[in-house]
């Protein structure tokens, strides 16, 4: 009870003091910040919470990242998109048909057991499952076996060119290995034991999904010779341990790391950056250059967008510096670009791009909408709200749309929602849909192999789904190009049929940039943010 | 989520229990919350004459610009002008806050003349409130909008049902405590049919009550909104209102404190007249209510 | 008096039982599919459909029902959908921040609320009983969030006395855990102490109109005696209940006051889970959160049988 006889007698001596007191005491002991105080811990926050840890089930990126702290890979790719050795080396026949993968020495599982084919071999099945790389080449696949303790022998029906390339591919489902008993779970349910061979241990005890995930270095892990380079080379651990954090909130996250409380940011709010760089203890910069491609998808199946003219329309009247103005604002870190395949990659190219790339046209929108009949069918546009890199696109293409001539919908509705409806194939009217926004990572996209937009099936495309035999008959023509120069080639056209039809409007390319505090330095400019070769200085 | 003080089971403490000046003298306090309402809701309601922007019109050129003589507050995120957001963000904050108020008055209304009056019915109606009551409102509202789509009437839908609980409470102890008065009893004996009583005799008692928590619903669903809105379950900011503008200006309040500052000077000065007016009206009925439930 | 505390302990079940069919029914009901969240951006219808039968989400609402049920009556709370860890668990580990957090804010709303409220309704009409009432309004006009800012910006930015965000357990030291958790208490301490105190200054001066706290002051007795000894006792129900309802605020308080200061607490995972459709983490989290609500009521209910001894059942 508070209310007694003492009540007030204790209230009178604490009433002054207990305020002024409680305010000191924090400022004496509450300076020990222990991020900051720990040389041998970085703590991060990332661009989300992890709450999923099956990196095999998901293509979540956080949960890719996830991956790449525990698991290793067999093969990778270096910063010239060329697949490297990392747990294994590899030999190819003459007929291109089998693929010999012969694991190196020292490796081991965070248990303790070593890593063997047999390991690898049922990680690779379930990933060819899940992955649509991988499954591409299961297609093709005619056996895959461990011939014996250190050697896998992958045999297949016909040539696959690109194989390499997609066994080392770094997003959005790389094949991660795991020990067999664990990779035999069903690639429908998630895993529950959480042992890779990689440079990090998860820390299971003090796991909180959502908000926090600690990792420790595995010393008994045996990083390759070379330099480390993007996900290929040495993966040398230089700190004790990793700690990644949750901020719901983008601004707490800047203050925490003015304040020295974490040491780094993967993706800093772009309108925030000067706080940070008013800080002197702090470095902005771009990790990754090639960033991210924001694009907008319509769906093939339903009015207005069933209609190829009134797609076009709707393409001649989005502006990319429009969108990536509101998106990112300071043009450091954004540029137009129109290629499908994304800018700075080697299948790069702009060809069909020009209005997207020049501000829009929305006089040529105009007459092309008239000429299409359009009939003023409402595009029902889903804006999500609670996702911050997701927000300007469909404000800004809604007003370009309306300028135009057209009549929209804009629905807000939250990342869940939108995730769940935009698998919905009724008509719009009935909890269907007509566009929608997302952005991938440059690497998502950058080949016709893994970007899965570019899939012509109908109903088993990526929402949308067009059902365009042209587009497949393009997507094997680059699978079966035998060089560099022929895959280019099929790339170019790819590119103008993908424009030419609105298979998907890209709407240019962002560079999030990331922030350290100065103690944090030799961060790989890799597009997958990782913590081996980093060091924390005091 | 209520800003203001919530009637349960004792009713009396919480309504009646403010103490009541024995010889009322009306202050200056809520002569100048009437003021400021009424400006407030005469510049928001005509806002559309004057505002010299589409409060929905962009330029990524313009973004997050300090006041100028085009726009007098500066601009948000999307080069949009603030003072007219603002403004008309007034319009629907309002509204939403008008709206919650009288569905959630008008529903708890009905729902407690049927509990006072009914016993069988009273049972169940008032364990079902009581369940309501005990989820905590916020999670409900969050709940509710994600189950709705965030939408106008979907937020106002959100913020009313769990309001209506508290209504149904009012209502009823003042049904009870009336019921046993002679001329209801009267009624009864002579015949009356039911809705006439109910209606006639019983409803008019729970008027003035009624005003009073309908204030305070109307300002605690301003600020409802605007905490769903902090929590990504607001109105989609093409419409705007005073809760989104400071949920979309949040992460820009170090640079730009302009964007909840204004929205939330207002939303404070609406909500503190509100909150005051419905005091005032508060302690004016009282002795009325005090006698009733004493 | 024994009987009516078991009638009214009695009372919750109807309570809490219709709790959970409303929202497992309201849960149900909502579009949203956690497998589609769970699988990201490049799974295909396919996929899709085989996750969510791996979830158990395929089965008739009414099966889910009975076997949630089934399930919670054992005391096992499921498991979440998303991140596969068993609710309890979760529940366990964020429970603490928010219950500290929250018992600090109602032991500072107290300290501070009572005697403002005692000291403005003694100093009846003046300028500061206008100044708490002002207080009080003030605090229920402002929203949670704008406050937190702004004295995020007072005494962590430009002061730099506080730390900026983050939660540290009473265990990793307890200056650690205070000068993290001042600031939020604070923050979620306006409103409550916006509601006690309107409420101790208005039973209070209900109370010193009543004859007896006239006769002893006519008979000499001391100020503060008055007062604190009569006149607060007395007034004790009104404020003890409003403590009570007021737990209703504190929960969205601290729902928002999680996210502002990134507190992993149960308010936020409750607002994650509903974001994310994880259905096992909601109804656990709104079951709980419940459960709390009407156990401290009836806590309160049952504690006036002993503060006020003119209340008999």
């Amino acid at each position: 009870m508070f209310i007694d006889k003492t009540f007030h007698r204790r209230w009178h001596n604490a009433r002054t003091s207990v305020f002024a007191a409680a305010l000191a005491a924090a400022t004496a002991l509450g300076a020990a910040a222990p991020a900051h105080a720990d040389p041998d811990t970085i703590t991060a926050v990332m661009h989300s919470g992890l709450r999923v840890l099956d990196p095999i089930i998901t293509t979540a990126h956080i949960t890719r990242n996830h991956g790449y702290m525990i698991y290793d890979v067999l093969i990778a790719e270096d910063e010239n998109f060329e697949p490297q050795p990392q747990m294994a080396d590899w030999e190819v026949s003459d007929d291109n048909l089998v693929y010999t993968f012969t694991l190196r020495d020292g490796l081991k599982f965070h248990d303790g057991a070593p890593v063997t084919a047999e390991d690898a071999v049922a990680s690779l099945k379930r990933w060819g499952e899940r992955d649509s790389g991988g499954q591409l080449i299961f297609d093709v696949t005619e056996s895959l076996e461990a011939t014996d303790e250190k050697t896998i022998t992958w045999k297949l029906k016909e040539p696959f060119p690109p194989f390499l390339e997609t066994v080392a591919k770094q997003s959005a489902v790389p094949p991660f290995i795991m020990p067999k008993r664990v990779a035999e779970t069903p690639s429908s349910e998630p895993i529950k034991e959480y042992i890779g061979s990689g440079p990090f241990v998860f820390v299971e005890e003090e796991y909180q999904p959502g908000v926090s995930v600690t990792y420790e270095k595995f010393a008994d892990y045996v990083p390759r010779e070379e330099e480390a380079s993007w996900m290929a080379g040495g993966k040398v651990v230089n700190v004790e341990r990793v700690k990644w954090v949750t901020m719901p909130d983008a601004q707490t996250a800047i203050n925490a790391l003015v304040a020295g409380e974490i040491d780094y940011i993967e993706q800093p709010q772009f309108d925030l950056l000067p706080i940070l760089q008013g800080s002197p203890d702090v470095t902005v910069e771009v990790r990754d250059t090639l960033g991210y491609q924001t694009m907008g998808r319509m769906n093939f199946k339903h009015p207005p967008f069933d209609n190829v003219k009134i797609r076009q329309a709707a393409l001649m009247a989005m502006s990319q510096e429009d969108v990536l103005g509101t998106l990112v604002g300071n043009p450091e870190y954004y540029s137009v670009c129109g290629a499908i395949f994304g800018c700075g990659t080697p299948l790069g190219d702009e060809t069909g791009a020009e209005t997207l790339t020049s501000g829009g046209d929305i006089e040529g929108a105009k007459a092309l909408l008239e000429e299409a009949g359009y009939d003023g069918t409402p595009v029902v546009l889903m804006q999500p709200t609670d996702v911050t890199t997701l927000t300007a696109q469909p404000v800004v293409t809604a007003q370009a749309l309306r300028e135009a001539g057209f009549k929209v919908d804009m629905q807000p509705m939250d990342w869940q929602t939108l995730v769940t409806r935009r698998a919905s194939m009724s008509p719009p009217a009935e909890g269907g849909w007509n566009l929608f926004f997302t952005n991938w990572m440059v690497p998502e996209i950058s080949s016709p192999i893994v970007n899965p937009m570019l899939n012509g099936r109908g109903d088993e495309a990526w929402f949308g789904w067009p059902d365009d035999p042209k587009l497949e008959e393009l997507r094997a023509e680059f699978i079966a190009a035998d060089s560099v120069e022929a895959q280019k080639e099929v790339a170019k056209r790819l590119q103008a049929y993908t424009l030419e039809n609105v298979i998907y409007v890209p709407l240019g390319q962002y560079v999030p940039p990331q922030a350290r505090r100065n103690t944090i330095t030799g961060m790989l400019p890799s597009p997958v943010p990782v913590f081996w070769n980093v060091d924390k200085t005091e | 989520m209520a800003a203001a003080p919530q009637p349960t089971s004792s009713l009396q403490f919480i309504l009646g229990a403010v103490a009541v000046p024995r010889h009322w003298q009306l202050g200056i306090g809520p002569i100048i919350a009437a003021i400021v309402l009424a400006i407030i809701v005469v510049a928001t309601l005509f806002a559309p004459l004057y505002v010299p922007h589409d409060p929905l019109s962009m330029d990524a050129v313009q973004r997050l610009k300090g006041p100028s003589s085009e726009y007098w507050l500066g601009t948000d995120a999307y080069g949009r002008d603030l003072f007219s957001r603002v403004m008309i963000g007034g319009q629907v904050s309002l509204f939403i806050g008008v709206g919650a108020a009288i569905v959630s008055v008008f529903i708890g209304l009905l729902i407690g003349l049927v509990s006072g009056f009914f016993r069988i019915a009273d049972a169940i109606i008032m364990r079902i409130m009581d369940s309501l009551m005990a989820i905590p409102s916020i999670l409900l509202a969050i709940a509710l909008v994600a189950l709705n789509g965030p939408s106008l009437w979907s937020v106002i839908f959100a913020i009313t049902i769990p309001e209506i609980p508290r209504v149904v409470r009012l209502v009823r102890a003042v049904v009870l405590s009336a019921r046993e008065e002679p001329y209801v009893e009267a009624a009864i004996a002579v015949g009356s049919s039911m809705p006439k009583i109910l209606w006639k005799h019983l409803m008019p008692n729970t008027l003035a009550p009624l005003i009073v928590q309908g204030t305070y619903i109307c300002a605690s669903a301003i600020l409802t909104e605007a905490i769903l809105s902090f929590l990504g379950a607001g109105v989609s900011t093409e419409i705007p209102t005073w809760g989104n503008i400071m949920a979309e200006g949040r992460i820009y309040f170090q640079i730009k404190p302009s964007l909840i500052f204004w929205p939330g000077l207002m939303l404070s000065l609406c909500i503190l007249s509100i909150n005051l007016l419905g005091d005032t009206a508060r302690d004016l009925l009282d002795p009325r209510l005090k006698k009733r439930e004493g | 008096m024994l009987g009516y505390i078991i009638r009214r302990i009695l009372a919750v079940i109807p309570v809490m039982a219709i709790v959970a069919v409303f929202v497992f029914l309201l849960l149900r009901l909502t579009p949203g599919d956690p497998a589609a969240i769970l699988a990201g951006d490049m799974a295909t219808p396919e996929q899709l459909a085989r996750i969510r039968e791996s979830l158990g989400l395929t089965d008739p609402i009414h099966i889910q029902f009975i076997n949630w049920v089934g399930r919670l009556l054992q005391g096992d709370l499921g498991t979440s959908l998303i991140s596969n860890t068993p609710v309890m668990s979760m529940i366990g580990s964020r429970i603490w921040p928010t219950l500290q957090v929250g018992t600090l804010t109602i032991i500072i709303s107290v300290l501070i609320a009572v005697p403002m409220g005692v000291i403005a309704a003694w100093r009846h009409r003046s300028w500061i009983d206008y100044a708490v009432m002002s207080f009080s309004v003030l605090g229920f006009s402002v929203p949670v969030f704008v406050i937190g800012y702004i004295l995020i910006k007072i005494f962590s930015i430009e002061l730099r006395w506080l730390p900026v965000q983050g939660y540290a357990s009473p265990s990793d030291g307890i200056g650690a855990f205070f000068s993290r958790a001042l600031l939020p208490c604070l923050t979620l301490a306006t409103i409550y102490v916006a509601l006690i105190a309107r409420m101790t200054r208005a039973s209070l001066l209900e109370v010193l109109g009543e004859d007896y706290v006239r006769t002893a002051r006519a008979k000499g007795v001391k100020e503060k005696y008055v007062l604190f000894r009569h006149a607060l006792r007395n007034a004790a129900v009104p404020i003890m209940t409003i403590i009570g309802t007021g737990f209703a605020l504190l929960i969205s308080g601290v729902v928002v006051t999680e996210s502002v200061f990134n507190i992993p607490g149960i308010g936020r995972l409750t607002v994650d889970a509903i974001l994310a459709r994880d259905y096992p983490v909601i109804q656990a989290m709104i079951l709980l959160t419940s459960a709390i609500y009407v156990f401290v009521n009836l806590l309160i209910d049952i504690s006036y049988t002993f503060i006020d001894p003119r209340i008999r059942y």
